[in-house]
């Protein structure tokens, strides 16, 4: 790993682990050094554990956009088998920021789709860092509708800083496929899985966002703006302070996001967030997308639909008549 | 269902509007800069004489402008916004809100209802940028989806008037983005009871309005010259660093690419929908 990934808040824990490591290869096997190397083990343990479960809003963000965070593509190598990637809109071309294509995961045949950013700069300069065009929302609502006529479910990933703000993007409407494709969301006759898995960036996660479990991993966020966009607008600037401020103000964590009872389940992850231990963290994930096909699968079609209209239609706080009304899972 | 008799912000709908062009007998207007006779431009529907720009108008207004007269009922009136999240940027969302209440005299950025349109029955709401930018939190959101309801219920015509420049009400978060799933939901429902559903964007039509019930018309119409897109100008310019193209993410942009039906102006919108609803009507 690069010293260039190692976030601030895991300064401490890199100290250790780069001691760690020392110690491990100059005295070997000596007998010595285990009693060093165990307390060190142990120290670290405890440490990763004592950070991550108090990470700020904004050191949350900060994990979810680490470079070695597994994404889309990983977890195509990692949990799901046989992917053949279906490339075509039909209209104008091929989105690298939004892939989709068939998959098999257990004992289903899914349609997979999802943001991919990129782990490397060439990587992350050919997916456009994992901002969809309008392209990209054609493609995958050409092939949730193939997955509606033959039955499969629909399993989204998503990962993205946001759609992309471009003159092209906006030429190609934008807005109007996002808005087309969370209207038909809402009614697509097979079962859907939505799963942030880093960064829930507002509109260009909800286009591939509507489902009949919504669900995040520990350490994504998800947010109606980036604390960037909302610190630059409502505190006219984004820097070191105000940052951190706008995404402990948005409630983006996953726990923030369970407790407004916007996300049904919190995928949790490996000691010191996904990065650390992919295989693991492709283990839990499939372990729960499995769950969830195997509840859903035997759901009718009809009721599916009726739950997800009640799911989405019940969300929101607000005043009436003396009393509140309040968003679905909330105490 | 809806209370129809409430005092404080929400009563204003009947009253004289209390925003849109300043107060003064001269105003000026935002596109020619020309300085316009107030009463002059009120009485071609706050449309500039000089250029045509259409300045923004007041929910009252616009429901005068759009349906016969006393013609509209209101519904959920007592819908109002609170605090979720306990937000807090330099003031408080729960201060924000009275603020807006106080400038407006409504209790947040959407009125719905139902009245006629030269003696059709529609079900309509409205969108105002006036109540902090027309943006969407939860008391839009679930206006606009019970309006669609009861559109679906009463199988009538739907009319959105989209008024919503960011979108998004970042004070509620994550509720503010669910609110388009939930519109989307409504309206999904009635689409396909096999109602009409017209959508017009007026200035501006933004982000989380625009990426989700705005461009969910069966019909879709704009005003003259109004501002519509998904991303603002100055985060596209800091993302490509590009000079953006003239008349970018104005009504007649989209027209030429394609992707809404009509511009109409002002004067002829009440004619214009009144003539789309007739051709819509089942036989
Ligand atoms: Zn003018």
């Amino acid at each position: 790993m690069s010293s260039l990934s190692r976030l601030p808040f895991e300064k401490e824990i890199y100290a250790l682990e780069d001691l760690l490591a020392s110690l491990e290869t100059k005295e070997g096997g000596e007998k010595g050094s285990s009693e060093e190397i165990r307390r060190i083990r142990k120290e670290i343990a405890s440490l990763k554990k004592t950070k991550f479960n108090n990470l700020t809003a904004w050191e949350t963000v900060q994990v979810s956009r680490h470079p070695d965070r597994p994404q889309l593509l990983d977890y195509v190598e990692m949990i799901f088998e046989d992917f053949v990637e279906l490339h075509g809109d039909r209209a104008f071309g091929d989105d690298r920021a939004l892939r989709t294509g068939f998959a098999r995961v257990g004992e289903f045949r899914v349609m997979l789709m999802g943001h991919q950013k990129g782990h490397t700069l060439q990587e992350r300069q050919e997916c456009m860092y994992g901002c969809a065009h309008p392209e990209g929302y054609r493609k995958a609502l050409k092939n949730m509708k193939l997955a509606e006529k033959f039955n499969l479910p629909v399993i989204c990933l998503i990962d993205t800083p946001g759609a992309f703000p471009g003159i092209g993007a906006e030429e190609r409407g934008q807005s109007a496929l996002i808005a087309n494709n969370i209207l038909e969301m809402t009614r697509l006759a097979t079962p859907v899985i939505c799963v942030v898995i880093g960064e829930g960036g507002s509109g260009g996660a909800l286009g591939i966002g509507v489902g009949d479990r919504v669900c995040m991993l520990e350490f994504a966020y998800y947010s109606v703006i980036s604390p960037e966009g909302c610190a630059g607008i409502l505190w006219k600037t984004a820097n070191e302070t105000t940052k951190p401020t706008a995404a402990e103000a948005l409630r983006l964590t996953s726990r923030d996001l369970s407790r407004l009872g916007v996300v049904d389940h919190v995928i949790m992850e490996p000691l010191g967030g996904a990065h650390r231990d992919p295989k693991e963290i492709g283990n839990t994930l499939k372990a729960s997308l499995l769950k969830m096909l195997r509840e859903l699968v035997t759901i009718p079609v009809a009721e599916l639909l009726e739950q997800r209209y009640m799911k989405f239609r019940k969300m929101g706080v607000y005043l009436e008549n003396e009393s509140q009304n309040q968003s679905a899972g909330s105490a | 269902m809806s209370s129809k008799e409430s005092n404080q912000p929400g009563k204003a709908l009947s009253g004289r509007p209390k925003r849109g062009v300043p107060e003064g007998l001269w105003i000026r207007c935002p596109n020619c800069k020309a300085s316009l006779f107030r009463k002059e431009v009120e009485a071609r529907l706050n449309v500039c004489p000089e250029c045509d720009h259409h300045l923004y108008i007041p929910t009252v207004e616009r429901i005068a402008q759009l349906l016969d007269a006393d013609s509209f009922e209101e519904w959920f009136r007592d819908c109002r916004p609170c605090d979720p999240l306990g937000f807090k940027d330099r003031i408080s969302y729960q201060e924000r809100i009275e603020a807006e209440q106080a400038k407006t005299m409504q209790f947040d950025a959407a009125a719905v209802g139902r009245g006629f349109i030269r003696g059709r029955p529609v079900a309509v709401g409205i969108t105002d940028f006036a109540f902090m930018a027309g943006s969407m939190g939860s008391v839009v959101g679930e206006k606009l989806s019970r309006c669609a309801e009861e559109a679906t219920r009463l199988r009538l015509p739907l009319i959105f008037v989209s008024g919503s420049g960011g979108g998004a009400r970042m004070q509620e978060g994550i509720l503010s983005l669910m609110q388009m799933a939930k519109v989307s939901a409504a309206i999904a429902r009635h689409q396909q009871s096999g109602c009409l559903y017209i959508s017009i964007l007026t200035n501006p039509t933004m982000g989380g309005a625009a990426a989700s019930f705005a461009f969910q018309g069966d019909l879709t119409l704009a005003e003259p010259g109004a501002l519509i897109g998904f991303a603002g100008r100055r985060t596209i310019w800091n993302t490509v660093r590009l000079e953006l193209p003239e008349g970018f993410q104005t009504s007649e942009f989209l027209l030429q690419h394609g992707f809404i039906d009509r511009i109409v102006h002002r004067s002829q919108l009440r004619t214009e929908v009144a003539a789309l609803v007739d051709y819509c009507e089942k036989s």
